[in-house]
């Protein structure tokens, strides 16, 4: 199983994007390194949610600006390791319209409940498989690191 | 030109995240890349040899399927070319 690690102040940060744009739902970009056994997760790159037409249960990235963030990354030394967003006013679990709207295999999706205008619960799931075809979701811990335990980056 | 690789496609390219192609223009460049690299072709194009709907490609910061000539527009080595997947979901 893979894991998700990412630094307590990243943590509470992705989750409190969630509160600011309730009852829209907000997304980012998550930018790490590869662990061995997932991705180890160093900064975070907020988003605009491209679907101004339906933004309390969708959300998109424009692709114009995933070019930005991923060349900020890059140098930064850093790759896109995955994706969150927030579920207002309902479950943190992946939805259809995730699964199928989701491309970026072996990426980390972060999904985060966001009850009465409060971050509740936060899940991540990997997208496994090989390609388009048998890729699935795979729930994934996020072990949440104190300042004091993370190496330098 | 410099064509950059998203983090799902680099297990195709021996983990590359840039790859120089020596190409006239986009279709060659991409041509070049899945040449070089063969497993990514299904993950680009679909089985009639289109792009895939989810996978945009911008030559500098332009969304290729805006500009006049599309994928026949003509590159210089000095553009960079970003595959990239589309993002998005919702409850």
């Amino acid at each position: 199983m893979s894991v998700l690690r990412m630094s307590k102040a990243v943590y509470d940060d992705l989750r409190a994007h969630g509160e600011e744009t309730y009852p829209h739902e907000c997304c980012g970009a998550l930018l790490g390194r590869p662990d061995p056994d997932g991705w180890s997760i160093k900064t975070f790159v907020k988003a605009g949610n491209a679907r101004t037409d339906s933004a309390h249960n969708r959300y998109q990235i424009s692709p114009g600006e995933l070019v930005k963030i991923e060349r900020e990354s890059r140098l930064r030394g850093l790759s896109i390791a995955g994706f969150y967003h927030s579920h207002p006013d309902h479950p943190a679990q992946w939805s259809q319209t995730d699964f199928a709207e989701a491309h970026w295999l072996g990426c980390s999706y972060v999904i985060t409940a966001v009850a009465n205008g409060k971050a509740a619960v936060t899940n991540s799931f990997r997208l496994a498989g090989e390609t388009e075809e048998n890729k699935r979701f795979e729930a994934e811990p996020i072990e949440v690191e104190d300042a004091a335990n993370q190496d330098g980056d | 030109m410099t064509i950059f690789i998203p983090t799902p496609l680099r297990a195709f390219t021996a983990g590359k995240d840039a790859v120089e192609v020596n190409a006239a223009t986009i279709t060659a460049a991409l041509d070049e890349l899945t040449a070089a690299f063969p497993d990514l072709r299904k993950h680009l194009f679909t089985s009639d040899g289109k792009v895939r709907a989810f996978v945009n490609i911008y030559l500098n910061d332009e969304d290729v399927r805006y500009l006049p000539a599309k994928e026949a527009t003509e590159v210089s080595s000095a553009d960079t070319l970003s595959i990239i997947p589309s993002i998005a979901g919702g409850r």
